[in-house]
C-alpha cells in the first residue's frame, strides 16, 4: 500500500518481483542496483542462504523523480522463490502495490512458472488482493538460453489477461527497465484513481 | 487490504516531537517509527551516519517473521522484541497493531527505563495515529495524484 506523506512530500511504493526457483529475480534487482546514479539509489540488502539462493528477501530503495512536486520512491523486493519459502512469500506481500512475475523462459520450467503463478494468485487472495486487479507485468526472462520456449508459447500460457510483457536476459540487462518502468507506470497511474 | 497511509504535515511534527521527548526521557541514542511495510515515518538522534532506509526495511521484515512465528504457535503477535548487542541494543514494539517503535541505547539507558519511557509514548502515538486515520477517511480527502496526467508519467521515465 502506497505511502503519501504530505510533511516531506514523498510517495512510497512498493513493487515485488515473483516468480520460481532461479527464475533472476535477484538477478533484475541487481542489474538495476548496479546501473543506477549514485543519488537515485539507497543501499541494495540480500537476505539470502551461503549458495546465493534469496531466503527472505532482497530490498532496493529507488527514486524515480518528481511529479508535481512529490518525490516518487519504489521500494523494490524480491520474494525467495524456492517452494518451500512460501510462508516467507506472504509476509512480502504484504502491502504490496504492484508485482512483477518474473518467469524462467527455459522449457522444462514450464510447470514450475505455472505453479508460482497459482501460488501468487493464493497469497495474494489471502491478503485481500485479486491478480487480475492489481497492478501486474510479466518478464520472460533467460531468452539467451537455447532451450527456452518459443515468446508465444509462454505469453499464451502465463499472460491470459493481457499485462504489459518482456522478454530478458536479467544479467545483460535486456528487458530489465523496461519492466521496471511499466509496473511503476501502472502503479502510478492506479494512484491517479485514487483507490 | 489496509487502508491507505498518508503523513500530513501536522501529525509529523505532533509524531517527531513524541519520539524527541522519548529520545529524550529514556537516554536513547535513536528513536525511529516505521510502518508495518517498511517505510521510514519519523526518525531522531543520531541517525547521520545510519541508513535509516535500510533500517526500515529489515524492521519490518523482522516484525513480519516474528509475527509469522507468533500465528504458528497460536500466538497474536509478539508486540515487544529486544535485542541485545556487545554495544547497542535494540528495544522493537509494536504500536496499536499498525506502526512500529524502534529504540536503540547503550549502557548510558537500561531496558527498564526504556520500557516505561516506550510504553507512554505508544499511548500518545496511538491517539495521533488514530486521528490520523479518520482524517483518511474523510471523503474527498483526495491524492495528490488525482490529477496528474499520462504526460506527467511520462516525463518521469524520459531520459
Ligand atoms: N543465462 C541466463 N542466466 C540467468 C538469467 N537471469 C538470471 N540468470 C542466472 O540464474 C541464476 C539464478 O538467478 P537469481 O537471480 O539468483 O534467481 P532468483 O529468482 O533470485 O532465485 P531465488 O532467490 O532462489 O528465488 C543466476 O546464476 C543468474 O546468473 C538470464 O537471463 N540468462
Ligand atoms: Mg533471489
Amino acid at each position: 500500500m502506497s505511502f503519501i506523506n504530505y510533511s516531506s512530500r514523498e510517495i512510497n511504493c512498493k513493487i515485488v518481483y515473483y516468480g520460481p526457483g532461479l527464475c533472476g529475480k535477484t538477478t533484475n534487482l541487481q542489474y538495476i542496483y548496479a546501473n543506477t546514479n549514485q543519488n537515485a539509489k539507497g543501499k541494495m540488502i540480500s537476505l539470502a542462504t551461503e549458495t546465493e539462493r534469496t531466503l527472505f528477501f532482497d530490498f532496493l530503495p529507488l527514486s524515480l523523480g518528481e511529479i508535481r512536486g512529490f518525490k516518487t520512491r519504489f521500494h523494490l523486493y524480491t520474494v525467495p522463490g524456492q517452494v518451500f519459502y512460501d510462508a516467507s512469500r506472504k509476509l512480502i506481500l504484504k502491502g504490496v502495490d504492484g508485482v512483477v512475475f518474473v518467469a524462467d523462459s527455459q522449457v522444462e520450467r514450464t510447470e514450475a512458472n505455472v505453479e508460482s503463478v497459482e501460488n501468487l494468485r493464493t497469497n495474494l487472495a489471502e491478503q485481500g488482493y485479486d491478480l487480475d486487479k492489481i497492478p501486474y507485468v510479466i518478464q520472460y526472462n533467460k531468452r539467451d538460453l537455447p532451450n527456452a520456449a518459443p515468446f508465444d508459447e509462454l505469453r499464451g500460457l502465463l499472460n491470459p489477461r493481457g499485462v504489459p510483457d518482456f522478454e530478458a536476459i536479467a544479467p545483460k540487462g535486456d528487458g530489465v527497465y523496461d519492466t521496471l518502468k511499466a509496473i511503476a507506470r501502472l502503479i502510478l497511474t492506479e494512484l491517479k484513481k485514487g483507490t | 487490504m489496509q487502508p491507505q497511509m498518508v503523513m500530513y504535515d501536522e501529525e509529523f511534527q505532533q509524531i517527531s516531537a513524541v519520539c524527541e521527548r522519548l529520545a529524550r526521557e529514556a537516554n536513547a541514542k535513536i528513536v525511529f517509527l516505521v510502518d508495518k511495510n517498511g517505510q521510514l515515518i519519523a526518525s531522531v538522534g543520531a541517525t547521520q551516519d545510519l541508513d535509516t532506509t535500510s533500517l526500515a526495511s529489515l524492521t519490518a521484515g523482522n516484525i513480519a517473521a516474528t509475527g509469522g512465528l507468533a500465528k504458528l504457535i497460536g500466538e497474536k503477535e509478539f508486540s515487544i522484541l529486544f535485542h541485545e548487542g556487545e554495544r547497542d541494543n535494540l528495544h522493537i514494539s509494536v504500536i496499536g497493531g499498525r506502526v512500529i517503535l524502534v529504540v536503540i541505547f547503550d549502557t548510558r539507558s537500561s531496558l527498564g527505563l526504556v520500557r516505561l519511557r516506550v510504553k507512554k509514548a505508544s499511548d500518545e502515538l496511538n491517539k495521533i495515529f488514530d486521528g490520523l486515520l479518520k482524517k483518511v477517511q474523510v471523503p474527498g480527502a483526495g491524492s495528490p495524484f488525482a490529477e496528474i496526467t499520462d504526460d506527467d508519467i511520462d516525463n518521469l521515465f524520459s531520459e
